[in-house]
């Protein structure tokens, strides 16, 4: 198993955080896994990304010029990450601020509603972890167990209060992923 | 064991915890990016605490860089760490630090130049690190992780390295190995050194307090004699030709059977990596050959490696190319040399590097 994934979207919306939180889930389930936060002149555009790889072996390069996985959080990313999706890959993208969907055909295309969702239940902070559920029911490369056990070790104790909130969105962002196509 | 536990840290937080582990005994620091979290992380653990281990930010890196050298002429265990245009401030106590053959450790975590530049990381410093980088006729003992377990692992060789040979080693990472995340494992706590253990082992050198046991110990890097300073500088080079014939550390990867060679350190090294293997399974027999100490540079396995018939070098770097001139130096004409660059901060990708191969050697 070898899973490069790039998560892109604005600065604040816990891109690094949840690639985080994937990575330390990836360690709890004895893969290799680095993460690479957007450390390029892509980020002086206000966006943020980060490339996390888990595998089997290990990893060599830990910058990717295509990925398995993208996850798309603005319209900025989608143009710039669309075409750096492998063939075969899964493009997720959250339908907020979104103007011009994706228009690939020989990728998998899934969209979620998260932002929508977050604004609905006035739990924003949710909502990476949400997107992370979608993300993990179509990729479940690392079992659920480990996540919620890389969750916490992700997240500072003085933040362990949340963990049953970022349990649920995990699950509730599993539950409204849709498959576009 | 809570020791043995798998954690999952950024380089630079790594170099914090090494640094605390293998008993140092002290960091001074300015902030600057890419590298501020070894001092922040160094201020989160709180080592004064428990090992006794001074941290300090200083208000600027003169003030660190002669901190570290009064910290050394006394045989502590002592460091810093910058990036690029923080370490050239530094320069002039790396000289000094030189002259008066005291081991400290500096870690840059280099970004891109000149002057200012970008934040984003760079290898620009090569020639700084590696060719003196500082007035006079002295060398570094440069390390190059690619990792961040080397992060790790180097903090403690560095300094072993810097007290055998009496001489300030480096580590010469980059923003994207301080700033990636990967999976370490953490050295058991080693004692800081006892002061009558610094006494036994560095007394002839060390101005750590005499007592009334032997004649004073001066550091000084002035000699106003030149036959005596020639003498001080015919010792600097034997000894530098002694870490030259013991200290060097390479790694290669597929190079056995390979007629072409990438030579790479750090992230560029881990990036051709991934250019082997997609080299590989096109057929073409590419190997990586990567050196850990930059200074002394390991030569000898190049000049082996074009006497088993390679056809070409690729000098895979994250600048105009100043490896590239260590790499010719070894080869010594016998093989072909060529450079891959990309700077102000931009990073290659491994398909990149392989049509930079191509495109070099196989026309």
């Amino acid at each position: 198993m070898k899973e490069t994934l790039i998560i892109a979207g604005f600065g604040g919306q816990g891109v690094l955080s949840m690639g985080k939180i994937l990575a330390y889930s990836g360690v709890m389930q004895g893969c290799e896994v680095t993460w690479m936060p957007s450390y390029g002149p892509e980020m002086r555009g206000g966006t943020a990304n980060v490339t996390v790889i888990l595998s089997d072996r290990r990893i060599s390069s830990p910058i990717a010029g295509e990925f398995d996985s993208a996850i798309i959080l603005n319209q900025q990313s989608m143009d710039k990450f669309e075409s750096k999706v492998k063939a075969g890959g899964v493009l997720i993208y959250d339908t907020n601020g979104i103007t011009h969907a994706p228009t690939r055909t020989d990728i998998e295309i899934y969209a979620i509603d998260a932002a929508a969702e977050c604004a609905r239940t006035g739990q924003a902070k949710m909502f990476n972890t949400m997107i992370l559920g979608g993300y993990l029911k179509v990729k479940p490369i690392v079992d659920m167990a480990n996540v919620m056990t890389g969750l916490k070790k992700s997240l500072p104790e003085r933040a362990w209060r949340m963990l049953p909130q970022n349990e649920e969105a995990i699950r509730h962002g599993g539950e409204i992923i849709r498959k576009i196509r | 064991m809570a020791e043995k536990e798998v954690r999952l840290m950024k380089g630079n937080e790594v170099i914090a915890h090494a640094a605390v582990r293998c008993g140092c005994d002290g960091y001074f620091g300015y902030p600057i990016t890419p590298q501020s979290e070894v001092m922040e992380t160094l201020m989160e653990l709180k080592p004064w605490e428990t090992t006794g281990m001074v941290v300090l930010q200083a208000e600027s890196e003169l003030a660190s860089i002669n901190m570290v050298y009064g910290g050394a002429a006394t045989g502590k265990r002592v460091m810093t760490s910058s990036s690029s245009p923080g370490v050239s401030l530094m320069s002039e106590g790396m000289s000094y630090l030189a002259a008066c053959e005291l081991p400290c450790l500096i870690v840059n975590c280099q970004r891109g130049g000149p002057g200012l530049g970008t934040i984003q990381p760079s290898q620009g410093d090569y020639f700084q690190a590696c060719k003196g980088g500082a007035h006079g006729d002295f060398h570094l003992i440069v390390l190059a992780p690619a990792s961040v377990q080397e992060m790790h692992d180097f903090v403690d060789l560095g300094f072993e390295l810097a007290f055998k040979y009496r001489n300030p080693a480096m580590i010469l990472a980059d923003g994207a190995i301080g700033q990636m995340m990967e999976k370490v494992v953490l050295a058991p706590q080693k004692a800081r050194r006892a002061d009558a253990e610094i006494e036994a082992e560095y007394g002839s050198w060390a101005c750590c307090g005499k007592g009334t046991r032997r004649e004073r110990n001066i550091c000084t890097s002035l000699e106003m004699q030149s036959e005596k300073m020639e003498k001080i500088n015919f010792h600097l080079n034997e000894k530098y030709k002694a870490i030259e014939a013991a200290e060097a550390r390479w790694e290669q990867i597929d190079c056995d059977d390979a007629d072409y060679v990438l030579v790479a350190f750090g992230s560029s090294a881990r990036i051709c990596s991934a250019t082997v293997e997609l080299a590989r399974a096109e057929g073409i027999k590419v190997g990586l050959m990567r050196p850990i100490t930059l200074y002394p540079f390991p030569s000898e396995p190049l000049a082996a490696m074009c006497r088993r018939g390679v056809k070409g070098f690729l000098s895979v770097e994250l600048n105009a190319g100043q490896m590239v001139e260590d790499v010719r130096l070894a080869v010594d004409g016998k093989s072909s040399v060529a450079h891959y660059g990309r700077q102000g901060g931009m990073m290659f990708t491994p398909d990149e590097v392989l049509e930079a191969l191509k495109s070099n050697f196989i026309k």
